[in-house]
């Protein structure tokens, strides 16, 4: 039982901690002259580093916003899932923790799609897709299973 | 003891910064604007002197790439003489307000050429001791969408819905409790002692009152 409850906790700060580093590190492309993320977009050219912030587009600050309200969630269930510990009755299921992770994955989720689909607008061609974007990738799948377990748990002891 | 002591304080602070501090300048930082449109560049000023009259103002241009200046527009002496063979000759007006301070000026139909760094250099004999203060101008075919506002819009709409569907769930949940507790003091007025229900008091209502078992009230069915 108590590993249960271990073994739930765990996948689900470590889909919280993908998210994270997902969104702060946020390394979505890499290529040769620079990485570009998020929030700036740096590169090395013409002798110097110079960066410059995701002001051009309107589609990815819709990622960005995409990207915190997945975090904002996933914390929300998370303490919502400590509350529900404590108060359900015997027999209840964690509906509410279950829902807050499952909006988590899917706001996680339209955030990869729409960067996916709308990347060649502001990076160039030919760029690799960086490590935050694979994260990104596997905390979406790490979120849903997570409410979905939380969806079919029911409370005992 | 008091009071002297905060009037010495109020007087000081006047006459430090008057010897500290000199002009101070203010235009803002960055500006955007539309090809073909025309701008005011704003510039104000804080002395601890009163305005005098011979206030100048003067405003230089250094374009982006580049580290000379060229200026633009001066103002002395009552009078303001603006650029009549550089870049921006026949298109800069002085809009300010010298005796309130205002040295702004407006600079009409703008091209991408005009990207770059305004200074406006003030001065308030005989307090001349200041930085000037730079502005720049930053031309665009259509205005870009600041940092942060679809960003902060979505994530505001997106809280909001959930602060609201709360809020609409418990007031639910509080007007349907509100209903129940109506309901059952509706119940509680038909409660009679036992004893008045068999002695037949109970005659005018329409139905029959049954006592509660295990009581010692009966309840009379509204009907």
């Amino acid at each position: 039982m108590l590993l249960l409850l271990l073994g739930i906790i765990l996948l689900h700060v470590a889909a919280l901690v993908l998210l994270f580093v997902s969104t702060i590190v946020s390394v979505w492309t890499s290529s040769e002259t620079g990485t570009s993320d998020l929030w700036i977009n740096c590169s090395t050219s013409n002798g110097g580093y110079h960066c410059d912030p995701a002001t051009s587009g309107e589609w990815i600050q819709a990622v960005q916003a995409v990207m915190i309200l997945s975090i904002i969630f996933s914390c929300l269930s998370l303490f919502l899932f400590f509350c529900q510990l404590f108060t359900l009755q015997k027999g209840g299921r964690f509906f509410l923790t279950g829902t807050f992770q499952i909006l988590a994955s899917l706001f996680v989720m339209s955030g990869a799609i729409i960067y996916t689909v709308m990347s060649p607008e502001w990076v160039p061609e030919g760029d690799a897709f960086g490590y935050s974007y694979i994260l990104a990738w596997v905390a979406f799948p790490l979120a849903l299973i997570s409410g979905l377990i939380y969806v079919i748990l029911r409370k005992r002891e | 003891m008091l009071t002297f002591l905060a009037l010495a304080s109020v007087v000081l602070l006047g006459i430090v910064p008057e010897q500290t501090q000199g002009i101070v300048i203010y235009t803002g930082w960055e500006r955007h604007a539309l090809v073909g449109s025309d701008i005011r560049l704003s510039c104000s000023f804080f002395s601890w002197r009163w305005t005098s009259e011979d206030v100048t103002f003067s405003w230089t241009y250094r374009p982006d790439g580049s580290r000379d200046s060229i200026s633009i527009f001066h103002y002395t002496g009552g009078a303001a003489y603006v650029d009549n063979k550089g870049p921006f000759r026949d298109r800069v007006e002085f809009v300010g307000n010298p005796g309130r301070r205002d040295g702004s000026i407006l600079i009409k139909n703008l091209d991408f050429s005009d990207n770059g760094t305004f200074t406006c250099d003030a001065k308030n004999p005989p307090d001349i001791v200041g930085r000037p203060s730079s502005v720049r101008l930053l031309v665009f075919e259509k205005v870009p969408i600041q940092a942060g506002v679809i960003t902060g819009a979505i994530i505001g709409v997106v809280l909001g819905l959930l602060v609201l569907i709360v809020v609409i769930y418990y007031l639910m949940r509080f007007l349907v409790a509100r209903r129940v507790f109506s309901l059952s003091v509706r119940s509680v007025t038909g409660l009679w002692p036992a004893a008045l229900c068999q002695s037949g008091l109970c005659q005018g209502l329409k139905q029959k009152p049954e006592p509660i078992p295990g009581t010692d009230t009966c309840v009379a069915k509204l009907a």
